[in-house]
């Protein structure tokens, strides 16, 4: 049997069972939606990361304690004088910045407001490269006097004084007076994480404030990214010579981004894998309809035999039928699953990314899905004896 | 007149549970090329069995049947389901039309397993309607014909590939006499005008009573083979290919 006499025949038997054919559609159209969905929120989750983390740029080498190769950092043992030290073997202070931060509440009159309080250095926008929108950032003076100025991200200057100019302005933070000195512009929510939710104080000032002598990280921008991996072992050598119990590393952009990138992998695929279950789901979905649907056109299938069909005929044209079940269903999945990311990206704060071979993928799999949940029922059609076949009601 | 179908001494069992039942216990039957014969018997006595096995619908559990040459016990299922395409012709009792299909493509189906291109199957399907009376019926679907033109569409289904038999089961058993008459008289009459062999089973003796051999069963086994043409009665215990 031709395959166009094969597709003709499937057409006909789906069109007759429309209610049975579109429920287990709709099944298929869930499950290959949910799978574009979870992968397209996967892929989207990648690119903000891999472009936040490019922002950082590629001579960035950033400094913290303990051994990240191991896990988590551990609480550090930097002081200010280490700052400096690393500051001598990069030899140019003002390319080297360090924080120390802490979640503090910052109030304004009677606003209220919890949020991260990071102590730096003078030189931390220029490293870290951050736009002013208003006023000025933290000066030299104001590190070195440990002055209680602020900066304050967009969305604590926009929480504290609604539409208002704050520079000038005092606030508290952690009950101790400050006065406002600038504005960040917006970075915008990235991951879920509100990157505007921050304000900045001299290191010196975080310090007294937090009643610690510590600092938690540096960033180092090189000037040569060919010498980034022989700088940043002078640094941890350096350090550790200050340091002689405590481990030291230095991370790159690169090293976060591979990092990151396997982690991104795990979490595409766990998601991938979930929205999976439900396209399987489906293919038992296809195998109980295609089960039923031989068992109701047993005649037809013992008239079809006696007729000079073969076996692999009778099992060609049920398997056809599957895969034409799953492909619709596959092709309307995806207009449902473009539709849903559409959804997802405008509603909720989740980044998405639709790409060619997610949407590949999805329909393959589901034709995929309608081969194997299609062959099972298929074979049992061509295996059915034609005397009985026949003689059934 | 050679042979068509050739039974030798087949027998066939079905296991029901744990006991064995035996539908036919040793048969033996040729049927030559433009044959016009009647299985007639009491029901059980194995008649739907035997053209079952006429047909290469099924096989014997002893003995054989040899379809066109092809032994079907050797052959394999495809080749089986070949033999029957090109080889025999069924009618139903039950006529076994597909409901949502036109006439035309009803009668067209067995050339679909032959590979016959759409247009050259619907010619030829065409063509068989019109032998049987229905080609203004063509473009119909069988819930909207008489049951007499629905087993007509039937027959010119089975004939459509042209075979060497028609094998018939009860054909007129679910029609009225005048349309049973009517059936018969165009059986007939492909059978004189092209030679296509007839082997109808039928509990209807004005049935068996036109054919010119008659086969009467029971219990399994043939209890006599008797031919109108050449009035000979074989008591068909032995092999009835001795009467032509």
């Amino acid at each position: 049997m031709r395959i166009g006499e094969a597709a003709r025949v499937a057409v006909g038997a789906l069109v007759a069972a429309r209610l049975r054919t579109g429920l287990t559609v709709l099944g298929v159209m869930i499950g290959v939606s949910s799978v574009m969905v979870l992968i397209a929120i996967g892929d989207g989750t990648r690119r903000e990361v891999a472009g936040r983390v490019d922002e950082l740029g590629s001579n960035l080498l950033l400094v913290v304690p303990g051994k990240v190769e191991i896990g988590m950092p551990t609480i550090s043992r930097m002081q200010l004088s280490d700052v400096e030290a690393v500051a001598r073997v990069v030899g140019d202070p003002t390319r080297v910045a360090a924080s120390v931060a802490s979640g503090e509440l910052v109030q304004a009159g009677p606003v209220k407001t919890f949020t991260t309080v990071a102590g730096v250095l003078e030189n931390n926008r220029t490293v870290l490269v951050r736009d002013i929108a208003r006023g000025a950032y933290l000066s030299r003076a104001d590190v070195d006097s440990a002055r209680r100025v602020a900066v304050l991200g967009a969305t604590v200057a926009r929480v504290l004084y609604g539409g208002t100019d704050p520079v000038g302005r005092q606030i508290t933070v952690a009950g101790v007076r400050f006065r406002v000195a600038g504005v960040f512009a917006p970075l915008g929510q990235s991951l879920g994480v509100d990157r505007d939710d921050e304000v900045h104080i001299p290191l010196t000032t975080a310090q007294r404030l937090f009643a610690t002598t510590r600092v938690d990280g540096l960033a180092v921008r090189a000037t040569d990214p060919a010498g980034m991996a022989a700088l940043g072992d002078r640094i941890v050598a350096e350090l550790g010579e200050r340091h002689p119990d405590s481990a030291f590393s230095v991370v790159t952009q690169d090293q976060i981004l591979s990092v990151l990138g396997d982690i991104l992998d795990v979490l595409t695929g766990v998601l991938g894998a979930t929205a999976g279950i439900s396209l399987l789901v489906s293919g038992v979905g296809v195998s109980n309809i295609m089960l039923v649907s031989i068992r109701e056109r047993t005649r037809e299938i013992g008239l079809r035999k006696a007729v000079g069909a073969r076996p692999s005929d009778i099992a060609a044209q049920f398997l056809t039928e599957a895969v034409l079940l799953t492909s619709v269903g596959g092709v309307l999945g995806i207009a449902l699953g473009v539709a849903a990311t559409v959804a997802v990206e405008r509603f909720t704060p989740l980044p998405t990314l639709l790409t060619g071979w997610s949407i590949a993928l999805s329909f393959g799999v589901a034709a995929g899905v309608g081969i194997i949940f299609g062959v099972l029922p298929a074979l049992r059609a061509a295996r059915l004896d034609p005397v009985p076949a026949l003689r059934t009601e | 007149m050679t042979a068509a179908i050739e039974v030798r001494q087949a027998a066939r069992a079905y296991r029901v549970g744990q006991t064995e039942v035996a539908a036919l216990r040793g048969v033996s039957l040729t049927v030559r090329r433009g044959d016009h014969l009647a299985v007639v018997g009491p029901s059980g006595s194995g008649k739907s069995t035997l053209l079952q096995l006429l047909g290469g619908l099924d096989r014997p559990t002893a003995g054989s049947v040899v379809i066109d040459g092809h032994d079907t016990v050797t052959v394999g299922e495809a080749e089986l389901a070949r033999i029957r395409n090109r080889v025999i012709g069924f009618v139903f009792q039950g006529f076994h039309l597909q409901p949502r299909t036109s006439a035309l493509d009803n009668v067209a189906l067995p050339l679909v397993y032959r590979g016959v291109r759409r247009a050259e199957r619907r010619r030829r399907a065409a063509e068989m309607l019109a032998r049987v009376g229905l080609a203004a019926r063509a473009g119909h679907l069988p819930g909207q014909l008489s049951g007499g033109e629905q087993q007509r569409v039937a027959i010119a289904r089975a004939l459509v590939t042209g075979p060497a038999v028609l094998l018939a089961d009860e054909p007129t058993g679910n029609l009225d006499s005048a349309a049973g008459r009517h059936l018969l008289d165009l059986l007939e009459q492909l059978n004189t005008e092209h030679g296509v062999a007839l082997a109808i089973v039928t509990h209807d003796h004005e049935v068996a009573a036109r054919a010119r051999r008659q086969i009467v069963m029971r219990d399994g086994r043939i209890v006599s083979d008797t031919d109108t043409d050449t009035a000979t009665d074989t008591d068909t215990i032995t092999d009835s290919g001795v009467c032509s």
